[in-house]
């Protein structure tokens, strides 16, 4: 494994002008970090930030909280500095169908957690959320937030991470990509799970992160799961 | 000067024992504050500045959003406690002035087309005083800004060049800022060498003047590779955290 290279805005990376990717910039016919972070090297030369806010991007699932009711959508905070909306057809069309504001709150009410996709974001950063079919998160298992940065590594190199996790803990466990995180399962599970994706948030840019959870994971189970 | 008695200069040395050229001591550290998205605390000698970044987050009130680009709101801020005289607490005639130009420094290296209708607050504040306050706040908060993950082309580094008993003298205290002629606070980007912001207090021969400019332009490369290193190590840092 490769050492990682950290980068801070500004310094040179190449000369490989096309191979530039996100994080960086242009100028000069040279290659330069945009962000504080990693470098990697595949065919895209890309600066992997170590922090930065969500910004939503089309075909994403995101984790949103219902913050406003304001006809005929639904604003929900989704971890960015851009609020999501839900329009009121997402509950059917037609004029039977029809849902009014007062029954809006039937509906979806303040507070209620949901689980949506990105349908698009126009010029002026308004973003259309579309409903997923198992949308309604409630009161079932538990939300943490980490910073969107990390969510790569909880899931981990083709899904190597989320799918020990899953297992391990037991639980059900979605990852939405705005850094919110649904575990679902009985207590001791869900705080173990939660245990274990706090410390990939907190150590999600060292080596060898892998190997050392499965490890976390092994001793845990020994000593016993409600010791 | 004279008038004073006050000698800033004995044997070709300051008063702190530092030559014409000389920096004072600097410490730069990343991460010190949890709730900030990112945040600095930089020494500069007896200065104590601490920079806190928010954002990007959604702009209030809303008629002050810009549909193409983020803005940034630059608050400088003296503690009551940082100076000899209690200074008397809030905003002042100086301390907006100094947010102006603070912001307008780092205004240039930040890529605000990456996150429209957006606020980056940066909080500056100061702790402790001893003249050049304003160059370590701009230290702080571009390493602040890069900490919290916000696009930018490069750092800004920052420092003030003085002329004391005559002489051209680098990063004044604020013994020699009170009895020296002048004061030029710059700031700038090392990689290109931009200068971003550039005041001036008292007066310098263009000759002087000159040689202010290429002695701050070396101290800026100086302070750069320190912001660097400390963005660095901090990275560095959380390797060995979670090693253990």
């Amino acid at each position: 494994m490769s050492m990682y290279k950290v980068v801070v805005p500004g310094d040179y990376i190449s000369d490989e002008v096309n191979r530039a990717g996100e994080g960086t910039y242009i100028e000069g016919g040279k290659v330069y970090a945009m962000n504080y972070g990693i470098v990697t090297e595949k065919e895209e030369l890309r600066v992997v930030a170590l922090s930065g806010k969500y910004v939503p991007a089309r075909g994403d699932i995101v984790i949103g909280k219902i913050a406003e009711i304001s006809y005929p959508y639904w604003i929900a905070d989704i971890a960015s500095p851009y609020e999501g909306r839900i329009h009121i057809t997402e509950f059917g069309r037609g004029p039977e169908r029809k849902i009014e504001f007062s029954t809006m709150s039937n509906y979806l009410d303040l507070g209620d957690l949901i689980v949506a996709k990105v349908l698009n974001v126009d010029a002026l950063m308004r973003v259309d959320l579309t409903l997923k079919e198992e949308f309604k998160i409630g009161d079932r298992g538990r939300l943490v937030e980490i910073s969107h940065t990390k969510v790569p590594r909880v899931i981990g190199r083709s899904g190597s991470m989320i799918k020990m996790l899953k297992e391990k803990c037991n639980c059900f466990i979605f990852i939405a990509k705005n850094g919110r995180i649904w575990i679902k399962g009985n207590d001791a599970d869900m705080n173990l799970a939660l245990q274990v994706i706090l410390m990939i948030a907190n150590e999600a840019h060292t080596s060898g992160l892998t190997d050392r959870v499965a490890t976390f994971l092994e001793s845990f189970k020994r000593e016993g799961r409600r010791g | 000067m004279k008038e004073e008695g006050v000698q800033l200069i004995v044997d070709g040395k300051r008063l702190d024992g530092r030559g014409l050229e000389d920096l004072r001591p600097i410490k730069i550290e990343v991460g010190v504050l949890k709730r900030a998205d990112g945040s600095c605390y930089v020494e500069l000698g007896k200065n104590k500045a601490i920079a806190a970044v928010y954002g990007p987050r959604e702009m209030h009130p809303r008629h002050f959003q810009d549909a193409k680009m983020a803005r940034i709101t630059y608050r400088y801020n003296m503690a009551p406690f940082s100076v000899d005289e209690r200074k008397r607490p809030g905003p002042d005639r100086r301390s907006v002035e100094i947010s102006k130009v603070s912001r307008e420094a780092l205004d240039p290296v930040v890529i605000k087309e990456y996150y429209p209708k957006t606020a980056i607050d940066v909080y500056v504040e100061l702790l402790q005083s001893d003249a050049g306050t304003r160059t370590a706040g701009i230290n702080a908060a571009s390493v602040a800004l890069a900490a919290a993950g916000i696009p930018m082309r490069d750092l800004v580094s920052s420092v003030a060049v003085g002329k004391i008993e005559g002489q051209v003298a680098l990063d004044l205290n604020a013994l020699e800022d009170n009895y020296g002629e002048a004061d030029m606070p710059v700031a700038m980007i090392a990689r290109t060498d931009t200068f971003t912001m550039l005041q001036m207090d008292g007066r310098f021969t263009t000759d002087e003047w000159k040689r202010g400019l290429a002695l701050a332009k070396t101290a800026c490369h100086q302070i750069y590779e320190l912001q660097r290193q400390a963005l660095i190590e901090k990275y560095s840092e959380s390797i060995v955290e979670g090693v253990v």
